[in-house]
């Protein structure tokens, strides 16, 4: 049994390296399309991490994801920037995270008292109020037309095209560069999360969601672990956010609406509730969907060339389709989403592997209850 | 004192349209406990097929036509998509938010038929205004008073004298001993989505009608407002949604109507105000106005 725990284990550090291998590789074959709809997955999957604590793990539903986002966004291009102090980009990268922090900690009153749907509404409020302040603040925001974003340097390196950088005769620009910024939060969040998911917090997260009273019972601080759960949320929003605002380049107020709060919810429902691995990837799908059916709107059936009006469909719509279908099926067919299919699919292939070659035709065929009962109990 | 009357008529009328709304939010929730974020797009639905048949049918066809294939759409939407987990209570939070799948869905698929353009629903009104002692209003807004009155009258009328309603109400009590009772949970529920499926298509109107410019994609989004005024009322008081909805009408049209004196919150601030205002109510109440304090059994 621990041979097979070790070597499962093995299995997986190796895949781990892989994958780490590849996705460092990748800005050395790919061109600036793909390493973009990379980057904006990347950015999509801290945020939608954090809501997954929040959500998935806390029971807590959120639709003022997008505020938050918001937050960090706008948090660094003033912090950084010129209407505003101007500090040094790190620095107001991580002020603007903590001022995301900071703003989900305001919110706690309401955020550590008021339970699912409601905070689902309350925090409704909080998108149209920040969009509204977004739009009218205009010394801080630039209003309606937004306002650009600093480039971010950090040790003398500039994550922006203008000094020219080669590296083993591959020429860095502003996506090569922020990819590894990207990829280095993302392994952040990664762990962070799993750590706190696997730890005391996320099992007090839990069992608040699986029954409020019961959890209280045995010494859970309700209201607390709420707030707490809240506030490390925004903050993956906020980190999130500053990512976002990197890769774009310009932050808009319209970009932070209702939509993109239920973009959110939307990746960590298709990827799986609860579960970060699944909330990454519900990240890449709802990210990379709309960008790829626009791209290659010319070459898919029954999809119009962007920027027709005819009342066809267009790509952006095809998208929305396809993922509002996406959320309904999964929940209706596998309330666990992708995270789920695949365990159930990995359960499968492994039980086939490992049953046994039948001795002779005539016996019964082995009957996988007991190998699937030794497996359960493997964290 | 023009002005006031004005902005408190205004409100009123506005208030009115948006209990039709919140009323429908309250019904679905105190029949299944899901937070119906379809809403939108079905009220959407609603004013849209009112705005393409009026031609063939005149307004009163249409609207009846509409209201009717609304409810259609929104039973089917329970029946077919909620209730195919079966009714169990404790996943409505997951049927939450398969809502706002079919939100997505629908409202994509109207918006690309309804693109930019403004459609005019039909409605006899027109912009006709009427004088009312000494404020002037528009006749649409009297005629959304008149029968948003009437339907919220017969509405708990159903409540309180049909059986459907008395099922409605023993379940929203207690669901296991409703059962045992005979109540056809089933049924009720799809019942309820049908009638909030109604109030929302006959809401579509009065918001689309004068002084409005007319149906365009974002109308769904007003209901999201009747969010707000369902959640100040305690989602499951429909009492509660009513007053609720007074109260956000009326917050709008002061805070629009005074804009002028309330420039520091900046333009536009009419729109969000209901907002504000939940948060502050949720703040000293957090399962609003007329929400009972939840008592837990273990």
């Amino acid at each position: 049994m621990s041979e097979r725990l070790s070597r499962t284990r093995a299995v997986r550090v190796g895949w781990t390296s892989a994958a780490v291998v590849v996705l460092c590789a990748l800005p050395f074959y790919l061109d600036a399309f793909w390493l973009r709809i990379g980057l904006f997955s990347m950015a999509a999957a801290v945020g939608a991490m954090g809501l997954g604590l929040l959500s998935g793990t806390a029971g807590q539903l959120s639709l003022g994801h997008a505020f938050f986002l918001a937050v960090g966004a706008y948090g660094y291009v003033w912090l950084a920037g010129e209407p505003g102090p101007g500090l040094p980009t790190g620095v107001a990268a991580v002020l603007a995270v903590l001022l995301a922090g900071t703003a989900g900690g305001l919110f706690s009153p309401v955020a550590g008292r008021v339970r699912g749907v409601y905070l689902g509404v309350a925090t409704l409020a909080l998108v149209f109020l920040g969009h509204h302040v977004l739009l009218t603040a205009d010394s801080v925001t630039g209003g309606f037309n937004g306002r650009s974003v600093p480039p971010l340097e950090l040790g003398g390196l500039s994550f922006s095209a203008d000094p020219g950088l080669t590296v083993l005769g591959v020429p860095f620009g502003a996506e090569e560069r922020l990819w590894y910024l990207g990829l280095a939060l993302f392994a952040i969040t990664w762990f962070t999360a799993r750590g706190l998911l696997r730890g005391r917090s996320g099992r007090a997260l839990v069992a608040l969601r699986d029954s409020e009273t019961a959890a209280a019972v045995m010494g859970v601080d309700v209201s607390r672990h709420r707030s707490a759960a809240f506030v490390v949320s925004s903050m993956y929003a906020g980190l999130a956010g500053v990512l976002l605002a990197l890769s774009f380049r310009r932050v808009v107020p319209d970009y932070f609406g209702l939509v993109l709060s239920v973009d959110y919810l939307a990746m960590i429902v298709i990827g799986g509730l609860g579960s970060v691995a699944g909330a990454a990837a519900g990240a890449v799908f709802v990210t990379a969907l709309p960008l790829l059916m626009t791209r290659y709107a010319d070459q898919l059936p029954l999809v119009a060339a962007p920027g027709t009006t005819d009342g066809t469909v267009g790509p952006t719509e095809a998208a929305r389709y396809l993922y509002g279908a996406a959320i309904v099926l999964i929940l209706l067919f596998a309330p666990d989403g992708l995270h789920g299919l695949v365990r159930r699919l990995r359960t499968r292939l492994g039980r086939r592997r490992t049953a046994p070659p039948p001795a002779n035709a005539t016996s019964p065929t082995p009957s996988p209850a007991p190998d699937a009962r030794a497996k359960e109990p493997t964290p | 004192m023009t002005t006031l009357l004005d902005n408190v008529f205004n409100g009123f009328a506005l208030g009115a349209v948006y209990a039709l709304v919140a009323l429908g939010f309250v019904i679905i929730f105190k029949a299944s406990g899901v937070m119906n974020f379809a809403h939108g797009s079905l009220l959407l639905l609603g004013g849209y097929l009112t705005a393409v048949l009026h031609d063939d049918l005149g307004f009163a066809g249409a609207l009846a036509v509409s209201v009717l294939v609304t409810a259609a759409v929104a039973g089917a939407m329970d029946r077919f998509l909620l209730q195919a987990g079966g009714a169990d209570p404790h996943t409505a939070h997951v049927q939450t938010i398969v809502t706002i799948g079919v939100d997505i869905l629908v409202l994509t698929d109207l918006s690309r038929r309804i693109g930019g353009d403004l459609l005019s629903l039909g409605d006899p009104w027109g912009d006709a205004v009427s004088g009312l002692g000494p404020v002037t209003v528009a006749d649409s807004r009297i005629a959304a008073i008149v029968v948003s009155t009437v339907v919220i009258a017969g509405v708990f009328a159903l409540f309180r004298y049909t059986s459907w309603g008395l099922s409605l109400r023993a379940a929203a009590e207690d669901v296991e001993a409703a059962s045992l009772m005979g109540v056809r949970l089933t049924r009720v529920r799809m019942l309820a989505w049908c009638l909030a499926g109604a109030l929302a298509a006959l809401a579509a109107v009065f918001l689309a009608a004068f002084p409005a410019p007319g149906l365009e994609r974002t109308t769904g989004q007003i209901a999201l407002k009747a969010f707000p005024a369902a959640i100040l009322g305690g989602m499951a008081s429909p009492p509660g949604a009513l007053a609720g909805s007074l109260l956000i009408g009326m917050t709008e049209a002061l805070v629009a109507g005074y804009q002028s004196e309330l420039h520091v919150l900046g333009e536009g601030f009419g729109d969000v105000a209901p907002y504000a205002v939940m948060v502050l109510v949720l703040l000293v109440r957090p399962t609003g106005l007329f929400g009972g304090k939840a008592a837990v059994r273990v």
